[in-house]
């Protein structure tokens, strides 16, 4: 726990340098001329105490002044998390190039199959029960296209029948 | 005696039969349109705004007051069951409708927040047919200097919310503020912290997208991990006593819903607020005067009650000044106001005089709208408490879609689906660690707000600070927000004090 | 569910019904097969974003296209969000961007890898225009009342506008340099914001478009002083041109519609008829005169020269202001 701690602090003080380092491209300054703080100053000066803050907690952390005890991560469940994080990562991934509508039903299959050890018969209704809410709800209805990616073909004669 | 009688030919149209079904359909799909996450009202009116060339022009008005109406009331749903704020003017609801669903009392929370959200719409729609035309000139006195008073307000209301570890507090609301930041700088007309020289970043980042990322996919990792596959979300049962109890209990906060009331229409009303702060406003002030503000955030129902009550009366307030000064507070309005000038009208001073027809059509609609949504609403509560005794891997899988779909869905950029994801892990860890997300969230909403209006009093006064206290209207705002803001020190300070010795945490 | 079953499925049986109905005549066979998207290059609710929608709802009732026209806006980065975009989208026949001056202005002012030459030229919509705008309650009735009021001010006259670069802040650069005159500038969210300020006394004055400042002007809230167009704009028969008061100032806003690079010529057809049909019909004819917009429909090889013509004229009046000061 307490090395979790001072990593997480130590990546915001990583990521304060990094939005300052951005931020100064634009004027951080106060110019009394033209009225007030320049358009890098707000993201600037907050990343500053940002960093302070996040120094203040590693500096606590080192002196041992903290009340952490046990494991940051639950070893037991960890590899759900991860796996789980995985896929929705490979999911995202897979949407512009296969499309939502293959992404989408594969990933509740992985999930509700191999996950979450459902039966086939509920993983198979609620996969493909899934696309076509999403299409009728989201396409037909609010007029908002999902990304198809290489699927496209296969739905201009559903554009033809439905719009 | 004249303004009853444009009420009643009002009336008169919006109680036709074809009417009344237009309400009811509008309402239903304005619900599980607002329901949705990632979804909300701008996207039912969006989409029915095309139609309402079709149908006739009273109609037309109704059906998107209905949908108005119902998305308002959607967005407590999905802030309630799933704990992922459908909208940002529900994000205030979270805080104490997602611990009620977990305690099994979601079909309560339901209740509060549609009676809430029912008190809250007519107090304000019997506000903006008194008042309309007064109150659009103190909607004209706040330039800038009082909108960064009032957001300053909104976001004093909040510190020391749960009484997190300051330091984490303040890293969290200057990393929400910092983000806010990023896109374009609309003073200077310079892009800035564009990250990875990546187009998606111009547009800025979405509050929708941070919360979308850090209360559906952040909670569903860490349901995960803590829940070690067994479900947390406790089956909620209901029934009609239930529903009886639940109004009974509504009942007992009259106090706070009048108070709300009156808060969210009034903050709903001045244009560049609207009903996100107004709804934080509301449940802070409840927060502060309630006999056990400990109780908050934990599954207190007057902490669903006050922002539901708040940002209902807001959406109402805020067409004030769409129709009387022409100026949309929300996108929502925005489309509203497209739709006024499509159907020839010109939104302003002189609507009122000219049109009283389409004014007082929209009054009326506005009640039958809110009576029926809250009907609808109270009749669907059942169905909503049974989709929480889903399997709870059944219940993630379509979560997570959903925040997928509903993250796209805005802005459908592929961008802000990664955007959530990489928020999603980022929170999942960072509330781990015990960094509290809520001023996160909420200084990237108020955040761009706050800092436009800051620089543009700045400009227009030449760089003086001293003109934000020079302003009455600003002077008592920020007096007020000091008191809110020295008030938490005060009480933490006391009992800091008192407790020397047996903390090891250093008092600030 | 059920209800977006059945909503479907009317929607669908609508849209068949109209694809047998309405006459849609084009001279290639070319049509959409499925729904195009119109970019806008502004935020919601701005006066770019309600054309746009506009000029969609007219499409829909009106049957102008087989398939919606789906508007998604695009308005980060003064609209290089949008230009990027469409950069991407090259030779696709169904995206179709909805323009302001933007369009020039924001690759002009930043380095964003986008060359608007590139792209296929639609057509032009509208021009909007610029007006000089008071405070009903101030003392300021002619041009010479006004700026004899900004040197009194000695650099404290507030003017709003929409962001720095944006079209407004270029007219207040015009007139600061015809007149010698010096103001702070504002720079709001809208224009909408814009007029609301002025109304309210927190600016002293604005340069919205007409169609921003209606409400107000027909309550008797602002007072116009003078036109940025070559002739006096009918709804304000009473308020002269800067031309007519011995300076040569004119300023359009163009509402225009292009498509990416490399667009099939048989959509650019198709696309360019449905604009064509669209500034024949009569909501948008009244709506030009109410808002006392310029239908100036232009289409092809002229948008294209327009554009160029244009750049360069921004590009001058970018380099005059020295730039975001």
């Amino acid at each position: 726990m307490l090395m979790a701690d001072r990593l997480i602090a130590a990546s915001i003080m990583a990521l304060s340098l990094y939005f300052m380092w951005h931020a100064i491209e634009l004027p951080i300054g106060w110019n009394g001329m033209t009225g007030g703080p320049g358009g890098g100053a707000f993201p600037f000066w907050l990343s500053v105490v940002m960093f302070l803050c996040a120094a203040g907690i590693l500096i606590r952390s080192l002196r041992g002044k903290s009340n952490y005890s046990g494991n940051f991560f639950d070893p037991e469940t960890l590899a759900s998390v991860v796996s789980v994080a995985i896929a929705l990562i490979v999911t995202i991934g897979l949407i512009p190039w296969v499309g939502a509508y293959v992404a989408l039903p594969l990933f509740m299959v992985w999930y509700l199959k191999i996950f979450g050890k459902h039966g086939w018969t509920l993983t198979a209704i609620l996969s493909t029960a899934t696309p076509v809410f999403l299409f009728f709800f989201f396409e037909v209805t609010l007029k908002i296209l999902l990304p198809k990616g290489m699927t496209e073909p296969f739905f201009l004669p559903l554009y033809a029948r439905f719009f | 005696m004249e303004l009853l009688s444009h009420l009643a030919d009002g009336f008169a149209t919006s109680l036709s039969p074809l009417n009344l079904l237009i309400v009811i359909l509008g309402v239903t799909a304005g619900l599980f349109i607002g329901a949705m996450p990632g979804l909300g009202s701008v996207n039912g009116v969006a989409i029915v705004l095309p139609m309402t060339f079709i149908v006739p022009p009273s109609s037309a008005i109704i059906l998107l007051a209905a949908i108005y109406y119902g998305a308002m009331y959607g967005g407590a749903i999905s802030s309630i069951l799933l704990g992922i704020p459908g909208a940002s003017t529900a994000v205030a609801t979270t805080f104490d409708g997602r611990p009620m669903a977990q305690q099994g009392k979601a079909g309560l929370a339901l209740i509060a927040a549609a009676t809430a959200s029912f008190v809250g719409g007519t107090i304000s729609v019997v506000l903006f047919t008194l008042f309309a035309a007064p109150l659009a000139d103190v909607a004209l006195a706040f330039g800038p200097a009082e909108e960064f008073a009032l957001v300053l307000l909104a976001f004093t209301t909040f510190v020391g919310l749960g009484g997190d570890d300051v330091l984490k507090t303040i890293i969290m609301i200057c990393l929400g503020l910092a983000l806010s930041t990023v896109g374009l700088d609309l003073i200077s007309g310079q892009p800035r912290l564009i990250f990875f020289d990546e187009p998606g970043f111009f547009s800025g980042i979405s509050f929708l997208v941070l919360a979308i990322g850090i209360y559906g996919i952040g909670e569903v990792l860490y349901t995960i991990e803590t829940s070690k596959s067994a479900p947390t979300v406790t089956p909620a049962k209901l029934t009609f006593a239930d529903l009886w109890l639940g109004l009974k209990e509504v009942n007992k906060l009259w106090k706070t819903l009048t108070f709300g009331s009156f808060i969210g229409f009034f903050v709903g009303m001045l244009p560049a607020a609207g009903a996100t702060p107004a709804a934080l406003m509301s449940y802070g002030l409840s927060k502060i005067m309630s006999k056990e503000p400990e109780t908050f955030g934990k599954g207190n129902i007057e902490g669903v009650a006050s922002p539901e009550t708040a940002n209902n009366a807001a959406s109402t307030g805020s067409l004030l000044p769409m129709l009387t000064l022409g100026i949309p507070g929300s996108p929502t309005t925005a489309l509203l106001l497209g739709g006024m000038v499509m159907w020839g009208l010109v939104p302003g001073p002189m609507l009122f005089i000219e049109q009283p027809d389409f004014v007082w059509g929209l009054i009326s609609s506005l009640y039958t709208a809110n009576l029926a949504a809250v009907l609808v609403n109270l009749a669907l509560i059942p169905l909503f408490v049974w989709a929480l005794r889903m399997p709870f891997t059944v219940l993630c899988s379509i979560v997570l879609v959903l925040c997928i779909v509903g993250g796209y869905a805005p802005s459908q950029k592929i961008h802000d689906v990664w955007l959530i994801a990489g928020f999603g892990v980022a929170g999942y860890l960072l509330r781990k660690a015990d960094y509290p997300m809520a001023p996160l969230v909420l200084a990237l909403v108020l955040g761009p707000l706050m800092e436009k209006s800051f620089r543009q009093t700045l400009i227009a006064e030449q760089g003086n600070v001293l003109a934000f206290v020079e302003r009455p209207l600003s002077a008592t705002f920020i007096a007020i927000s000091l008191v809110f803001f020295l008030l938490p020190l005060l009480k933490y300070a006391k009992k800091s004090s008192r407790a020397r010795g047996a903390s090891n945490e250093p008092a600030k | 569910m059920t209800y977006n079953f059945t909503r479907g499925f009317a929607l669908a049986l609508a849209a068949s019904a109209a694809l047998v109905t309405a006459p849609v005549a084009v001279a290639e066979d070319w049509k959409p097969q499925k729904p195009v998207e119109m970019v806008i290059m502004a935020g919601q609710g701005g006066g770019a974003d309600r054309l746009a929608r506009l000029f969609q709802s007219i499409i829909q009732k009106e049957n102008l296209a087989s398939m919606p026209v789906l508007p998604v806006n695009k308005g980060g980065g003064s609209g290089a969000e949008a230009l990027r975009y469409l950069k991407d989208k090259e030779s696709d026949n169904h995206v179709i961007m909805a323009t302001l001056n933007s369009y020039y202005t924001t690759p002009l002012r930043t380095d964003i890898g986008v060359d608007i030459e590139e792209f296929t030229p639609i057509a032009r919509m509208a021009l909007d225009t610029f007006v000089l705008w008071v405070n009903a309650d101030s003392d300021i009735q002619t041009l010479d009342d006004y700026v004899a009021a900004v040197k009194a001010a000695g650099g404290e006259w507030k003017m709003g506008g929409t962001g720095t670069g944006q079209e407004d802040s270029l007219v207040t650069a015009m007139l600061e340099n015809e007149f010698d005159i010096k103001v702070t500038y504002v720079p709001f969210k809208g224009g909408g914001d814009v007029a609301k300020n002025l109304v309210g006394g927190h600016i002293d004055s604005s340069v919205n478009n007409p169609s921003e400042a209606l409400g107000f002007y027909n309550a008797g809230k602002v007072r116009p002083i003078a036109a940025f167009t070559p002739e006096r704009i009918s709804v304000f028969p009473d308020t002269p041109t800067m031309g007519e008061l011995g300076h040569d100032l004119v300023y359009w806003m163009q509402r225009s519609f292009v498509a990416p690079k490399g667009m099939d010529p048989a959509a650019v057809a198709y696309y360019t008829e449905m604009f064509e049909k669209l500034n024949a019909s009569e909501e948008w004819q009244t709506y030009t005169t109410e808002k006392a917009l310029m239908a100036d429909f232009l289409t092809g090889d002229e948008l294209q020269a327009y554009f160029l013509d244009e750049r360069g004229k921004h590009a001058d009046l970018l380099g005059k202001m020295g730039e975001g000061s």
